[in-house]
């Protein structure tokens, strides 16, 4: 009964993941290769995610204090963490990697500087998010069938 | 008959083309031509008219002169009879007078003789005798006569050498008795020449005495005594006794001998004396010049007096008439000349005119079909120029969707971008009627699945219709073959614009799309089965209910060509043919091309019946309100006629208002061939799941049209259908089936009801079946029963599975793929990746993955683990490089590789730099073995080349020229979307088999 009652917590989750809008299809086919050979796939790409992509950040922040800003080495930086963002089907990180982009391209500082406030702020948001749902469905247990949305 | 028509027409053309040519090279000459040609008819005319002319002359001439020479003639000879008369009479005179004595003559005889005789003297008044007188006898002489000689003064003679006094005389020249002949002047010259020559001798005219006419005088001498042969003067004149005299009253005479002749008074006649050359005494007729004085004629009179000359001088009386017989051939002449030419000129001139006119027209006709063209081109390159920027505009529409929006700027954005797409499409719409237009379509001739392209055109509308509730369906005829070669876009876009008309149109009934050969046997099939079976249909409606139509869904339609009654025949003939299938094989192979009839069959509003007529023509609607009511633009239509009779076809409808539009069109496809056909089926036609081969079903539906669409997409998976008309009969179907298990009869394994046929209260019937099924205690697993439904609501679907149907309900419009789909999740059919969705590249990628080793180029660790776990999935081997160097060293030869997947933006060594490093290995590494070809190397048969896929995330056109610009094989979007990358892949695994097991 406690069980059924995770499970339909988790499916909340993450159905709330998806009504949010911070993960799109990508994470669907994700979830997809999962499977026996690869039981925790998602989170374990997840947990990559998180560990390049602080590093991509200290990195943006740091040549974000910068003066004057190298905007080559910021697409560059940002170029990366969109690919991964991508990868993970973050949908609202990597919208966010587009404009700071386009502002790069641009060179508007003040666009990027107020982009990037933004795509820490998102970025954090799905952290959290992200790991909360790991964490419940690890506790659930090894067989989290994740059913597909219908 | 036809060749000798063209030619003559080719001699006819010949023939104008000359007349033509004439006319036309002289164009500015034509006046110029008709001028000479009158000038020449007037001179021909009046060469005519002379020649006539000349010859009337000629004949008036001769007229004259015969008529002249017949009057001189005449009188010539009455003149001399006359002379010869009074020969005659001188001589009895002096017979009678002077050799007899006492004389035989006197007054009285010789005037009872001569009146006796004067018809002989036509010409003559009269004669008379005088006798010679010298003037010794005188008195002797008047005294024996008893009168005194008188003058012709009626004076009494004075004295003189000798006188003539006449002594007898003829009663009409009484007067002369007496009278000296010698006092007249004519009378004694006459006297003294006839005495001196002994012959007749003439005066010259002159008025006579007594009646006082012009007259001439005849006097002949008489001799007394004989003669002597050629006498002297003196012996003449001494033997002359008198003379006989007559005088010749030529006015009156003449004038009665020619008023005998024919013709008398045309002509007038003088005669003349003479004698005297420069004095022409007249003798006879009108002195002043009267008549015709143009034309005279003269002819010699000879009257016997050698002394004397005289001549006749005809004219005519009157001038020469006009000569109309002259002048009328000449003026026809010259007016039928001159009618002829001036037709000729006038045609002339017109040919001229219309030849310029016809000139004209040819340049203003090229110069509308250059505009023409150039409005088409004109719409084309405006369309494409609209499309390049409306895509950047919907771009960045999408962009700006992606980001945080709040819902009123979304809803703006959303709309927006709605209209762009209308906008887009609509360009296109307008794009392809231009390029057909400019006829700048070409058609491909490629092979693909026409049942495919259906499924599809299907899963477009299904949705729409379903939320309509109206049935859609499609049908494919068993005789249309698997692959056809064509243009399966055009043929796509020509269905959906059909089907997407009768959806827009449709609020209820059903929407059929039908397609079958339009062969002669078989619409003559259809024919007779027609007539034949006239009877049978008003059973069946009885059964069927009170208004309901044998079409799909029970509603009328407009042609009843789709409806049940004719439809069965077609399914049976099919059958029938499926049993010889031989003959059928025959049969298809003989000709190249198939010919399909598709039928797009709705129960929509219908076309107005004003409107029919237009509704191919572009941008024309039934009527104004329709686009406002249903959108559109009504350009699709004539497009999709255009595009039909590219195809060899034809397009028409039948439409009736508030019942439905039927539309039909004819397509010509040709065969493929059958080893073609092998080899391209994989890419072209949907591969649909065999598990279902050899399995059974009970298809219960009372409308059999819908239960024959059914029938065919399950037909399609390999399930063989027995049909039921209603639950009752399917039970009893099922019984029987049941009860005769040992034998080979049908054992059903799958059970189909039609949503409505169940709701319609036939529970107990199903209760029935079930209770049926468990009293006979098979042993046989229980058949699957499956609800087939275009809508269902939650209760109904509860209320289905309390009745013991599956958990799956096969949602209309049917589809054989999504049959499958169902039929799989409810557990019947052979799964083959267990677990997994029907994707459709999924089982390729699988097969063509497998077992392969690969290695995945990326900096980027997420992406490197992410693309990994994707291709390990599909079962490959996954080794990873975070960097183009890495993976250089990776890749030295010889190494075991299957393909790489490179990531472009990679820090120092960026993807293109890696592969073209590569590249520049294996190639040196392909001329060594070359040289020195090992066998272990040789077994790896050719060359190195490993094959090099980019990913990329953003996939623009650049980039992938670039890709193959450094020697990558293709591309792939990252992250892997599954059709995109079996397309990759499918590329450079096709070739080469897998090497390992």
């Amino acid at each position: 009964m406690e069980r059924n009652q995770t499970r339909r917590q988790i499916a909340g989750m993450r159905q709330s993941l998806f009504d949010q809008g911070l993960v799109d299809e990508q994470f669907v086919q994700l979830e997809e290769l999962q499977d026996d050979a690869n039981p925790n796939f998602v989170e374990e790409v997840a947990t990559l995610y998180y560990r390049d992509s602080s590093r991509l950040i200290q990195n943006l922040d740091q040549a974000l204090e910068k003066s004057p800003l190298d905007f080559n080495k910021l697409d560059n930086y940002m170029h990366q963490l969109k690919g991964s963002s991508s990868s993970i089907g973050a949908k609202k990180v990597k919208a966010e990697c587009t404009h700071f982009k386009e502002y790069c391209r641009t060179a508007n500082r003040e666009g990027c500087m107020r982009s990037f406030q933004q795509l820490k702020k998102e970025y954090a948001l799905l952290k959290k998010k992200l790991e909360a749902y790991f964490q419940m469905a690890r506790q659930a247990g090894p067989s989290n069938a994740t059913c597909r949305p219908k | 008959m036809g060749m000798m028509k063209i030619q003559e027409q080719a001699q006819q053309q010949d023939h104008e083309s000359f007349g033509m040519n004439f006319v036309r090279r002289n164009r500015d000459r034509h006046f110029k031509i008709l001028m000479i040609w009158i000038v020449a008819l007037v001179l021909i005319g009046f060469k005519i008219f002379n020649y006539l002319e000349a010859g009337n002359k000629e004949r008036r001439k001769e007229v004259l002169t015969s008529m002249c020479d017949q009057r001189a003639i005449m009188l010539q000879d009455q003149f001399s009879v006359s002379v010869n008369h009074v020969h005659a009479l001188a001589l009895m005179v002096s017979t009678f007078h002077y050799y007899k004595n006492p004389s035989a003559i006197d007054q009285e005889t010789f005037a009872d003789y001569t009146a006796c005789t004067s018809f002989e003297r036509p010409l003559m008044s009269g004669v008379a005798y005088a006798q010679r007188v010298v003037n010794s006898e005188r008195e002797s002489f008047e005294r024996e006569h008893n009168w005194t000689i008188k003058t012709m003064d009626r004076e009494p003679s004075p004295l003189r050498d000798e006188y003539a006094p006449v002594i007898f005389s003829q009663e009409t020249l009484s007067y002369l008795e007496s009278l000296d002949m010698m006092s007249g002047e004519e009378d004694r010259e006459n006297i003294l020449r006839a005495r001196a020559t002994g012959k007749a001798v003439l005066t010259s005219p002159f008025r006579l005495l007594g009646s006082h006419h012009l007259g001439v005088v005849l006097t002949f001498p008489v001799y007394k005594s004989r003669l002597p042969p050629s006498p002297s003067l003196e012996e003449r004149v001494k033997a002359t006794a008198g003379y006989v005299g007559g005088a010749f009253d030529v006015e009156s005479l003449v004038d009665k001998l020619l008023r005998q002749l024919a013709a008398h008074e045309i002509i007038l006649v003088n005669v003349y004396d003479i004698t005297n050359t420069s004095n022409h005494l007249i003798m006879y007729g009108i002195q002043n010049e009267e008549g015709d004085t143009s034309l005279v004629h003269i002819s010699k009179l000879d009257f016997g007096d050698p002394s004397r000359k005289h001549q006749m001088v005809c004219r005519y009386h009157q001038k020469e008439p006009i000569p109309w017989n002259a002048i009328a051939p000449a003026g026809c002449f010259f007016l039928i000349g001159f009618l002829v030419g001036y037709m000729l000129y006038s045609a002339a001139i017109h040919i001229v005119k219309i030849d310029d006119d016809f000139i004209k027209m040819q340049e203003l006709k090229v110069r509308a079909e250059a505009a023409d063209v150039a409005k088409s081109q004109f719409l084309a390159t405006v369309s494409h120029e609209i499309r390049t920027p409306m895509n950047g505009v919907l771009g960045m529409l999408g962009l700006l969707l992606d980001t945080d929006l709040s819902s009123t700027q979304r809803d703006f954005a959303q709309t927006a971008q709605v209209c762009g797409r209308a906008l887009i499409a609509l360009i296109n719409e307008v794009l392809d009627r231009a390029k057909i237009e400019a006829g700048k379509l070409e058609l491909e001739a490629v092979p693909f699945d026409l049942r495919t392209i259906l499924d599809d055109v299907l899963s477009l509308f299904s949705e729409k219709s379903r939320n309509k509730g109206v049935e859609f369906a499609v049908f494919v005829s068993d005789k249309v073959p698997d692959v056809v070669m064509g243009d399966p876009g055009r043929f796509r876009q020509i269905v959906t614009n059909l089907v997407g008309n009768s959806v827009k149109f449709t609020e209820r009934g059903h929407i059929f799309v039908k397609v079958h050969l339009a062969e002669p046997s078989n619409t003559m099939t259809i024919k007779k089965s027609e007539t034949s079976l006239n009877g049978g249909t008003k059973e069946g409606l009885g059964t069927s209910g009170d208004c309901q139509f044998k079409t799909l869904s029970g509603f009328e339609a407009a042609d009843e060509r789709n409806s049940w009654d004719t439809f069965k025949h077609l399914i049976a003939d099919e059958e029938f043919h499926l049993d010889s299938s031989s003959n059928r094989v025959a049969a298809y192979e003989t000709s190249d091309h198939v010919t399909l009839m598709v039928c797009v069959e709705d129960t929509g509003i219908g076309i107005p019946l004003h409107a029919q007529d237009r509704i191919f023509m572009p941008f024309m609607q039934a009527d104004s309100s329709t686009s406002r009511n249903y959108g559109g633009t009504g350009i699709g239509l004539s497009i999709s006629k255009c595009l039909v009779e590219r195809m060899g076809g034809q397009i028409s409808f039948v439409s009736r208002p508030q019942i439905g539009s039927t539309f039909f069109f004819t397509a010509v496809f040709e065969r493929c061939k059958k080893n073609a056909f092998k080899e391209v089926k994989k890419p072209i036609s949907e591969d649909l799941p065999s598990g279902f081969k050899g399995l059974k079903a009970i298809l219960v539906d009372g409308k059999p049209v819908r239960a024959a669409v059914t029938r065919y997409h399950l037909k399609r998976l390999g399930i063989h259908v027995e049909l039921a008309s209603s639950i009752k009969k399917g039970v009893a179907l099922f019984a029987r089936n049941g009860s005769s298990i040992s034998g080979n009869v049908m054992q059903p394994d799958i059970i189909l009801v039609e949503k409505d046929l169940w709701i319609s209260g036939e529970d107990a019937g199903m209760n029935m079946l079930q209770l049926d099924w468990k009293q006979n205690g098979h042993v046989f697993k229980l058949p699957k029963m499956i609800l087939l439904a275009t809508n269902i609501n939650n209760v109904e679907f509860q209320q289905a599975k309390a009745a013991g149907f599956s958990d799956t309900v096969i949602m209309k419009p049917l589809r054989a793929s999504m049959v499958a789909a169902c039929l799989q999740q409810v557990g019947i059919g052979k799964k083959r990746l267990p677990g997994k969705d029907m994707n459709n590249e999924t089982p390729f990628l699988q097969n063509l993955l497998s077992g392969r080793k690969i290695l995945v180029v990326d900096d980027n660790r997420v992406n490197r683990r992410v693309a990994a776990g994707a291709l390990k999935k599909f079962g490959a081997h996954v080794e990873c490089a975070d960097s183009g160097k890495a993976a250089l060293d990776l890749l030295k030869l010889p190494h075991s590789f299957d393909a790489c997947f490179m990531d472009i933006q990679m820090p120092e060594m960026d993807g293109f730099e890696a592969t073209r490093r590569i590249r520049q290995m294996e190639s040196e590494a392909n001329k060594q073995m070359n040289g020195e070809s090992t066998v272990e190397e040789a077994a790896r048969k050719g060359e190195w080349h490993t094959p090099v896929l980019a990913m990329t995330a953003d996939v623009i056109h650049a980039t992938y020229e670039e890709c193959l610009k450094c020697g990558m094989d293709g591309y792939v979007s990252k992250p892997f979307q599954e059709e995109n990358l079996y397309q990759a892949v499918a590329k450079i695994f096709e070739s080469k088999p897998v090497l390992e097991p």
